[in-house]
């Protein structure tokens, strides 16, 4: 018998586990793929209604309707992973450091950050990964069928989008293991949440809409320093914007791989560094 | 007389003091929950730049970002987090029996609990809300005059008992239910898409935009927002401001009918 716990066995064990507790209630589960899923088509509605005043967003950014719901799904689709399988993990972080319950998982024969970041999935968000899916293929079907420059999907395309799909969650990820290890410094990190909200607000609209005096800043910032500009770009760009001759984003595409290795090292790093300054809660 | 000034005082104080407690950190959060404006204004002004026309639905750039502003003063008022489960849940762990022996009413109670509560709100929140508002000083372009001044402090006070009535009446649908949580949670989504929080309701087409003016639900972000930008006509100020202090009575009556109703259905078992 081998030291080494069998990461994937492991995961699969949790994904069951919160499977099975998930099914005990299965109408609260139920209510909650239903409640996800109306706050994502209340939002749908918000753009319809836009779309109805503007052809596109942003003047020649490319961005009329479908590219831009194409954008959208992109967006829930990221997102919804994070939240079904890091989310609940990371707020039950907070709490392990302020009750002392991290010694527990400190003792475990297992890598410490794959314990806390796994260990519960909230399979009710992934219900919004299904309505994503759904408005992809209508976006992209209006877009392979519209009469004027029909856009062509191509097997590089098919194959890089559920890339950078991978890339921009575990850029997410890490912007969120860091944040939450930082409650080990804080002591509690209540407003985790908000500030994760907050943050990531900034990458739900196409970068093209950040211009201007504060916006350029804003822009370099967020797509260089803390990459969250690149999480839903790239792929959605990939996807509905192939042929786009205004900036070529193939250097974007190629600092986005960057961004993401760069991303789970350094949240690696942040993470180790928070455990060495944790100091046990209990007596 | 003077004995119940003197118990909502006291009930006041002991409230002001438990708020304070948390001072910077409120600051912080009342200055954070204005980032997502700066996306907003971001989104507007990239979609005003591919229109060809200044005005949006009777809106111009300046009047959008300072409409967004405005909600934010709005909502300060309106907004009551926590009133609607708080309550549910007195009813469900049995702490309201408290109100039943005491001679304290429940409803007056949180209410004060409440202005306390956003007394010291805006007391920390002023200095973020003046900075905000001082640095997109260019985006209002409005000059009210005094009736429209006065419509607008009065819509927001009233703004605030409304929400104040209408999820307290929530709450108490808890006497029935016991969790309400999904209940508040159709009400949460509502209020944040029709109440204007998320855009100016004149945007909606027909027949959205009629049956949304008719309901309760504009008067806890984009009525105050609207009276100050000009959106209503002065003459329509009066009868408007009548229809919501109409729906506050209605509020009013319903939160108290469902306590006393409620109460005669509760019932509470050991200590």
């Amino acid at each position: 018998m081998s030291d080494q716990p069998s990461y994937w066995k492991v995961f699969l064990t949790f994904a069951r586990n919160s499977l099975v507790r998930d099914m005990t209630f299965r109408v609260n589960f139920l209510i909650q793929c239903v409640t996800s899923m109306c706050w994502a088509l209340m939002n749908l509605g918000f753009y319809l209604l836009i779309f109805h005043y503007t052809a596109q967003i942003g003047p020649d950014s490319g961005w009329g309707k479908h590219e831009f719901f194409v954008f959208l799904a992109t967006t829930w689709m990221i997102n919804s992973v994070v939240q079904a399988f890091f989310m609940p993990n990371a707020q039950e972080f907070s709490e392990l450091i302020r009750t002392g319950g991290l010694d527990f998982a400190l003792l475990k024969p297992i890598d410490t950050q794959f314990l806390i970041s796994f260990q519960k999935v909230e399979w009710s968000s992934l219900s919004n990964f299904g309505v994503a899916l759904v408005l992809l293929a209508y976006s992209l079907w209006e877009l392979t069928h519209r009469a004027a420059d029909p856009l062509v999907i191509n097997p590089a395309m098919a194959l890089l989008y559920p890339m950078y799909l991978a890339f921009g969650v575990c850029i997410l990820y890490s912007l969120m293991i860091s944040l939450a290890a930082t409650s080990i410094w804080l002591g509690r990190n209540q407003t985790l949440y908000n500030f994760w909200f907050y943050i990531t607000n900034f990458s739900r609209y196409p970068m093209e809409i950040y211009q201007g005096g504060f916006g350029d800043p804003l822009r370099i910032v967020f797509t260089y320093l803390i990459p969250i500009l690149v999480v839903v770009n790239v792929p959605a760009r990939l996807l509905a914007q192939p042929i786009s001759s205004r900036d070529s984003w193939a250097p974007l595409a190629a600092f986005a791989v960057v961004a993401t290795v760069g991303s789970l090292l350094g949240s690696r790093w942040v993470f180790k560094r928070a455990l060495l300054s944790y100091r046990s809660a209990s007596s | 007389m003077y004995a119940r000034l003197c118990t909502w005082k006291t009930i006041l104080r002991i409230c002001l003091e438990e708020r304070l407690v948390y001072r910077g950190d409120f600051a912080l959060g009342t200055l954070m929950r204005f980032l997502p404006i700066v996306t907003q204004i971001f989104l507007w002004s990239a979609i005003f730049a591919a229109r060809s026309e200044d005005t949006l639905a009777g809106y111009t750039y300046h009047d959008m970002v300072a409409y967004y502003l405005l909600t934010m003063v709005a909502r300060a008022f309106s907004s009551m987090p926590g009133l609607a489960s708080g309550i549910a849940l007195q009813i469900r762990t049995g702490e309201i029996k408290k109100f039943i022996i005491q001679p304290i009413d429940l409803l007056g109670f949180l209410l004060l609990n409440r202005i306390a509560h956003k007394a010291v709100y805006y007391t920390v929140a002023t200095l973020p809300f003046a900075f905000v508002f001082f640095l997109c000083r260019d985006y209002f372009e409005i000059s009210p005059d005094l009736p429209r001044v006065a419509a607008f402090v009065a819509s927001l006070l009233m703004g605030f008992l409304l929400g104040y009535f209408l999820e307290a009446s929530i709450g108490l649908i808890g006497f029935w239910f016991l969790e309400v949580s999904s209940l508040l949670f159709v009400y949460m989504l509502f209020s944040f898409f029709l109440s204007g929080h998320m855009f100016p309701l004149d945007m909606l087409p027909e027949p959205f935009h009629t049956l949304v003016d008719l309901s309760p639900l504009k008067y806890m972000a984009y009525f105050p927002a609207a009276i100050l930008l000009g959106k209503i006509p002065a003459e329509s100020l009066v009868p408007e401001l009548a229809l919501e202090a109409a729906w506050l009575a209605f509020f009013v009556v319903l939160s108290r009918y469902l306590y006393r109703r409620g109460l005669t259905r509760y019932s509470g078992f050991g200590g």
